[in-house]
Order: C-alpha cells, then sequence, then structure tokens
C-alpha cells in the first residue's frame, strides 16, 4: 500500500504542477488577483506531495519491502538501517525521486518565503516553476517509476554497491542535489523577470538569497563528495575529474559567477542581460549534470544502468528547457533597459573579470566533459582526464586567483589605478617573498604548485584586507562573509597545491615484523586480524607507526568483504595531524605470505577540505547578512507606516 | 566611455573568452585525450604506440599472476576476440577479479603488451563501464 502512496502522491503532484501552469499563464493574462492568490497554495501542496512520495519510498526501503522492484533491485534486509535508508536515493529511479522532492520543496519554499519580488514577476516564476517540475514528473511516472512492484516478491535483494555503503554517502548526494536544484529557482527567476521585463536591483535583491543558498549547497556537496572519494576509494587522490565531479563543478562554476554579478546587479544595477544569462545557465549545467550523470552515456562508478530511452527522455527535456529559456531571453533581452556603466577600473570591472575566467573555465570542464560524447558519436572511443584538465584549467584558475585578490580592494564605480596598486603592496610582496622561499627550499616542486603555494599566500593576506581601518562592530556581516569565502579559497589552494607538491607514496609488500618508511613515519606490519561487522567482514592489517622517538600509535587499514552482492573493498586508515595525514591501505596477500601496503603522507592534505568548509561557512554568514539587511529594512518601513498613520 | 561602447566592449571580451577557452582546450584535447581500445580494436588497427590509452574488456580467467616483487600483476585482457597482456605495478582495485570487467590505464609496448598505471575495475554487469559493455555486446552479436 505504502508505494501505491507514493505513486498517487507523484501523479497528485503532476497535476498540480499542471494547474499551477494554467493559473500562472492565465493570472499575467487576465490580472486576475484570486488565480494569483492560489498559485501559492499550490506550489506549497505540490511540495508537499513530493516530499510525501519521498517518505513513501524511504519507508518501503527501510522495511526491506522485496515485492517493490527497487528495493529488490538495490537494497537487502542484511544492512545497516542507515544504508537502508541512503540506499533509497543510491539508484537510478530513487535519486531522480529525491530531485524531484527537491524541485517541489523549492517551489514550495518560493511561494511561503519570497516576499521582495514584484507580484506578477512571482507568479511568473512559480509558472516557471511549475514548467520544469512537470517534465521531470513525467520522466518518473513514464520512464523511471520508482514504486513498481515485483511479482513474486522475493526473498532478499541484490544488495547496494558496497561503495556506496558509507556514511558520506547518506548526506552527499541530498547535499549536493539541494544545490543542483536550487539552482532551478534562480532559472525560474530569471525566466519570470523576462516574462514580466522585470530585471532590476529589487529583481536581484530578491533571487541573491535563493543562489547563495543553492550554492552553500553545492559547495558543502562538492567538498564533502571530494572527501568521500578521497578516504573511500584508497586512492590517494581527492579530484579525478570524473565526469560526475565534473557534473557538480560545472553548475558550481556557473552558480559563483551568477553570485557575483547578481551583486553587480543589486547594488549598481549593471550587468542586467549578463545576470539573467548566468540564472539560465546555472540551471542548465545542473540539468546537463543530471543527464550525463543519470543517462549512463558516460563511464563512471554513478552511471548506474546504460538504458538509452531514458538519456533520450533527459536530453529532450534538457532541450526544451535550455532551448526555450535561450529563446526567450533572445526574444526579450532587447527591451531590458541597458543597466549603469562603469569605469574600466572599479570594483563592476573586477567582476566581469571574475565573471569571465569563471566562465572559460566553465567551458573548457563541459568541452573536457563532453569531447568523449562527441567522439563516440564519430566511433571513436577515448576519455580526457587529469592532464588535460590540469594544463588548461590550471593557468586560468591562477589568474582568477589574482582577480580575486585584487576585486574585493577596488571601489564600486571608479577607482585610481594608481591607489590600487598602493593597497596590493603587501599581498603582493609576501607572494613574492612565499615564491622565493620555496623555490630555495624546495626547487623541484614543480612550477605550478609552487605558484599555488605563492598565490596562495597572497591571496590569504589581500582577502582579509577589506577588514583593514574597518570598524569591526559595525562592519555587516557580508562583508564577513566574503572576506571568509575568499580566505576559504587560498586555504583550499594551498592544500591542493601542498599534496601536489610534498605527498610521498610507498607501495611495497611487507612481512610480519617488516618495516617501510614513508615521510616522517616508519610503518611496521605487526599482524592482520579478523574484524567482522554489521553485514561484512574484515581482514584488517595492524600496523604499528613510529615517528622519531615519538609514542607509536597502530593504524589498522581493512579489506572488507561483503556478500550482497559478493565484493571486496578496501578501507583506508588515515590518521590526521595538525601538518598533514597519513594515509594507509591494504591490499592483497601475495602467494608467499607477504601482505601489500600502500602508504602516503600527505602533508597540509586537509586544507583543501577545510578550505571548502570555509567557503561554504563564508556563503551562509553573507546569507545571513543579507537576511538581516532585508529584515531591518521591512521592519523600518512598518515603523514608518505605523508612524505616519500615528502622525500624519 | 558610452553605455553602447561598454556593452560592445564587454560582448567583444566575452566572445574573446570563450574562443580563446575553446581553442585552449581543443588543442589540449588533441595531445591529453586518451583513446579506448579493445584488444580486438588493436588487432584491427595496429598498436597505439607512444599514446597514453585505455585498454578495455574482460580479465581472462586463470590469466593473473602476482610477481616476486609482492606489488606487480601481471593478467591478460580480453574481449572475446583478441588478448593483450598486461602488466601493472599498485594495489588492484577493490572490484579487480578474474572475469570480471577492466579499464587499464597506460601505453602499449612495442611487443604488443600493455603497461598500466591505473586499473578501473566494476564488479558486474549492472556497473560495468558502458564502454566495456558496449564492446562486449558488439562481441556477442558478431559471434555465430
Amino acid at each position: 500500500m505504502i508505494a501505491e502512496s507514493g505513486l498517487a502522491a507523484l501523479w497528485f503532484a503532476a497535476a498540480l504542477a499542471l494547474l499551477q501552469v494554467a493559473l500562472a499563464g492565465l493570472a499575467l493574462r487576465l490580472r486576475n488577483d484570486d488565480m494569483t492568490a492560489a498559485i501559492r497554495p499550490v506550489a506549497m501542496v505540490q511540495g508537499l506531495l513530493c516530499a510525501g512520495a519521498m517518505a513513501c519510498l524511504i519507508t518501503v526501503f527501510a522495511q526491506s519491502d522485496m515485492s517493490v522492484r527497487l528495493v529488490f533491485e538495490n537494497s537487502s534486509a542484511v544492512k545497516p538501517m542507515l544504508y537502508k535508508i541512503a540506499g533509497a536515493w543510491g539508484n537510478h529511479e530513487g535519486s531522480m525521486l529525491l530531485w524531484v522532492t527537491i524541485l517541489g520543496l523549492a517551489g514550495a519554499a518560493v511561494a511561503l518565503f519570497e516576499r521582495q519580488l514584484e507580484q506578477r514577476t512571482l507568479t511568473a516564476t512559480l509558472g516557471a516553476q511549475a514548467v520544469i517540475a512537470l517534465g521531470f514528473y513525467a520522466f518518473l511516472l513514464f520512464a523511471s517509476n520508482p514504486f513498481a512492484r515485483l511479482w513474486p516478491p522475493a526473498a532478499d535483494g541484490q544488495g547496494l554497491n558496497p561503495l556506496l555503503q558509507d556514511p558520506g554517502l547518506a548526506l552527499h548526494p541530498p547535499t549536493l542535489y539541494v544545490g543542483y536544484v536550487g539552482l532551478s529557482v534562480a532559472f525560474s527567476f530569471a525566466v519570470g523577470a523576462l516574462v514580466t521585463r522585470d530585471v532590476g536591483p529589487q529583481f536581484a535583491r530578491a533571487m541573491r538569497p535563493w543562489v547563495l543558498g543553492a550554492w552553500i549547497f553545492l559547495t558543502l556537496g562538492i567538498t564533502a563528495g571530494s572527501y568521500w572519494a578521497y578516504y573511500e576509494l584508497g586512492w590517494g587522490g581527492w579530484w579525478f575529474w570524473d565526469p560526475v565531479e565534473n557534473a557538480s563543478l560545472m553548475p558550481w562554476l556557473a552558480a559563483t559567477a551568477l553570485l557575483h554579478s547578481v551583486s553587480v546587479l543589486a547594488t549598481r544595477d549593471g550587468l542586467r542581460a549578463w545576470t539573467v544569462m548566468l540564472a539560465v545557465v546555472a540551471f542548465s549545467m545542473s540539468m546537463i549534470g543530471t543527464f550525463l550523470v543519470r543517462s549512463g552515456v558516460l563511464t563512471s562508478v554513478h552511471a548506474f544502468a546504460v538504458d538509452p530511452e531514458r538519456g533520450t527522455f533527459i536530453l529532450v527535456l534538457l532541450a526544451l528547457y535550455i532551448g526555450g529559456a535561450l529563446a526567450l531571453f533572445g526574444a526579450r533581452i532587447g527591451t531590458v533597459r541597458q543597466g549603469n556603466t562603469f569605469d574600466l577600473v572599479s570594483r563592476e570591472a573586477g567582476l566581469v573579470l571574475n565573471n569571465l575566467l569563471l566562465s572559460v573555465i566553465l567551458g573548457i570542464v563541459l568541452i573536457g566533459t563532453l569531447y568523449p560524447l562527441v567522439a563516440q558519436g564519430f566511433g571513436v572511443q577515448l576519455s580526457v582526464g587529469k592532464p588535460f584538465f590540469d594544463k588548461t584549467a590550471g593557468p586560468i584558475a591562477l589568474a582568477l586567483m589574482l582577480v580575486l585578490a585584487v576585486g574585493p580592494l577596488l571601489r564600486w564605480r571608479r577607482d585610481d589605478a594608481q591607489a590600487v596598486l598602493g593597497r596590493v603592496t603587501i599581498p603582493l610582496g609576501v607572494a613574492i617573498l612565499a615564491a622565493v622561499i620555496l623555490v630555495l627550499l624546495t626547487p623541484r616542486a614543480g612550477a605550478m604548485p609552487i605558484l599555488g603555494l605563492a598565490f596562495a599566500a597572497g591571496l590569504a593576506v589581500a582577502s582579509v584586507a577589506p577588514l583593514w581601518r574597518r570598524n569591526l562592530k559595525r562592519t555587516p556581516w557580508f562583508i564577513f562573509g566574503m572576506v571568509l569565502a575568499h580566505l576559504g579559497v587560498a586555504v583550499a589552494v594551498a592544500g591542493m597545491a601542498s599534496d601536489s607538491a610534498f605527498t610521498q607514496e610507498r607501495l611495497t609488500a611487507l612481512r610480519f615484523g617488516e618495516t617501510a618508511t614513508v615521510g616522517p613515519y616508519d610503518v611496521t606490519l605487526k599482524g592482520v586480524k579478523p574484524v567482522v561487522g554489521e553485514n561484512w567482514s574484515a581482514i584488517a592489517g595492524v600496523l604499528i607507526v613510529k615517528r622519531g622517538t615519538d609514542r607509536p600509535f597502530v593504524m589498522e587499514p581493512q579489506q572488507r568483504f561483503f556478500s550482497t552482492p559478493p565484493t571486496t573493498t578496501n578501507e583506508s586508515a588515515i590518521v590526521t595531524r595538525w601538518n598533514g595525514q597519513l594515509y594507509t591501505v591494504l591490499g592483497q596477500q601475495n602467494a608467499d605470505g607477504r601482505w601489500q601496503v600502500r602508504l602516503w603522507w600527505k602533508p597540509f592534505v586537509t586544507l583543501i577540505w577545510i578550505g571548502g568548509a570555509m567557503i561554504a561557512l563564508g556563503g551562509l554568514l553573507a546569507l545571513i547578512g543579507h537576511m538581516r539587511r532585508t529584515m531591518k529594512m521591512r521592519r523600518r518601513a512598518r515603523e514608518y507606516d505605523e508612524w505616519a498613520e500615528a502622525w500624519l | 566611455m558610452k553605455a553602447k561602447h561598454q556593452r560592445l566592449t564587454l560582448g567583444l571580451l566575452a566572445v574573446a573568452a570563450v574562443l580563446g577557452a575553446s581553442g585552449l582546450a581543443l588543442s589540449a584535447l588533441r595531445t591529453q585525450a586518451s583513446f579506448f581500445y579493445s584488444p580486438g580494436d588493436v588487432v584491427r588497427d595496429g598498436l597505439p604506440l607512444g599514446h597514453h590509452v585505455r585498454l578495455g574488456g574482460m580479465v581472462e580467467k586463470g590469466s593473473v599472476r602476482h610477481m616476486p616483487d609482492g606489488i606487480t600483476v601481471r593478467f591478460v585482457v580480453t574481449d572475446g576476440k583478441a588478448q593483450v597482456p598486461v602488466r601493472f605495478t599498485g594495489v588492484t582495485p577493490d572490484l579487480f577479479r578474474e572475469g570480471s570487467g577492466v579499464v587499464a590505464e597506460g601505453e602499449f609496448q612495442r611487443d604488443g603488451s600493455f603497461i598500466a598505471d591505473n586499473l578501473l575495475a566494476k564488479h558486474d554487469a549492472r556497473y560495468m563501464p558502458p564502454q566495456v559493455a558496449g564492446k562486449m555486446h558488439e562481441t556477442k552479436t558478431l559471434q555465430p
């Protein structure tokens, strides 16, 4: 019954989405207030129904209801409850339902909370949101029904890919999806504003919190995903330029650009057309990411199953939405009044440069990700990986860091080039000093890592410079947010550069009692021992790790065996110190009795994720700051109204 | 600067940036993309020497041999049409085993063998790389 309820909820939600589109269209045409008023509740109920459907799916997974095909194919009665629940979105249909649920809830949230947007634009926005939702409801209901039954019911399921049985999986996809799909709100805002020709600072201020929110989740999702890949895959890397990673990076790049251009529109009423364009592009990237991941056209751990029909379905949706939005953009943008202009040396110009560089990186990642597909179309099979992206995106990312350092030190509208040079002297000096020291100390580290570290040092100084000589108590929260996020970029880049410059790796086969050295550590294989978990058994290597004369400690990397489906995974053991991580992996036992052991010493690698978290936290501070200011202004307006009523 | 001029300048800048990015990307693709081969492809088209490529197929049953250094493994990749001997130094991936799909990244040698610097493996048909799945499918349909 639960599965049927979920399916029914989905159908009702789809019907409501259709109603929402009709209401929005009619309300805009007839200027009918009753219809306008009806849209908000419809959007909210639609969101609730989606959440209900998702809850039904989670319930059948939690109950291990093997009469539901999806549960049978992707779950198993013997596995921890956390992974039964997380398993609900660890497969194609479930993850699409999660996608649609978040889409519905995003629409509901707009209906519930949005107060700044002009009424007609809001109506058009909710209409656009419902149009997007309709397509994905159709996809779920006709091509990927998560609630399909299995007759006769099976005794037990086929199990979840053990790589996905990790606490990271429980949180990573939902976080990322909130980010992906949150961008649909920006897309709908842009479409709404184009429909009513209402592109201006008011629109930008209304859109900004939604973009910020989605961007925070994207940042967190990417950071968490990177750490998951780092410790779970046991390869010692933290970013593999896997198409699925790129699929999450592309919306993030677009959203980062959008975040900055929307600020120009909100504060200075510039970059009108560009901001609208970016809002369309950002969500388009989310949809392209969904298409790449869910259609199975690409080789990836995330490519669940190959089904060309589904791929075609999403591709058609994609073409309709992106094409439709771009056509609307083309038809309407001529009627959007030109915004304010600015000088070549100004904060606006810095932000334009930031946007250009971000777009270029986005273009490169997009080309690198799609090229294998295009080539496949011509019968050539190839893959594009790390060497390509490092060579192309790397130098541009460095240039972007330069802009990032200088941009916040520029004044809006117009600035004096001479004065700007004065302001960047100290960061520049720090960067040069850092480069010189690094070249002297570690001449073999390679050009890119040294440049990265030097730029990071300069950027770290430059990013806190906006707080210089400011009354910190009176500084708005969003300034702190900006400073923290930019500092986070410096920290993350320092971690990346340090990892690629100073990592030491040791791959060897050890007998019991033998010792291998990596970095400052001596690692001795003392023995192996069996370990039993809830749905796995394992062999753990007992490693005694010693650094100089310090007290030795024990690390136990495991080889885990799962029975459903029968699989072995490596569980790395990682020890974090203030100056880096020691990363150990236990390989197979050889015929002669030796065990393969792989060791890494990674100085300051943790900075990568600390930086990511700082960036997200900076976003959160900015979001709170902007919301506080909005509330304050609203309160002031209310107080004024009361005062005026009493005295005038 | 007049508004019209500014819009034009920004537009031109954007176009230049996009062209620059595409140019950079395409030129890098020529040297950095790694092509995908199945053992059968190599027999048909010859060895792609001097290029970093991917070799995909099944690990032939009974072909996995561990070398005395304890960290090097040799095995044979097959697609049902041809075989390629592969050598790999490192910890083999979790899902690597005889009779299952594998993608080896590395370079072909003059003697027709393959030295891999990375192995990717998937544990069954549901998680098989689409490229391998495609090739295996082809093979099946070609066989009488």
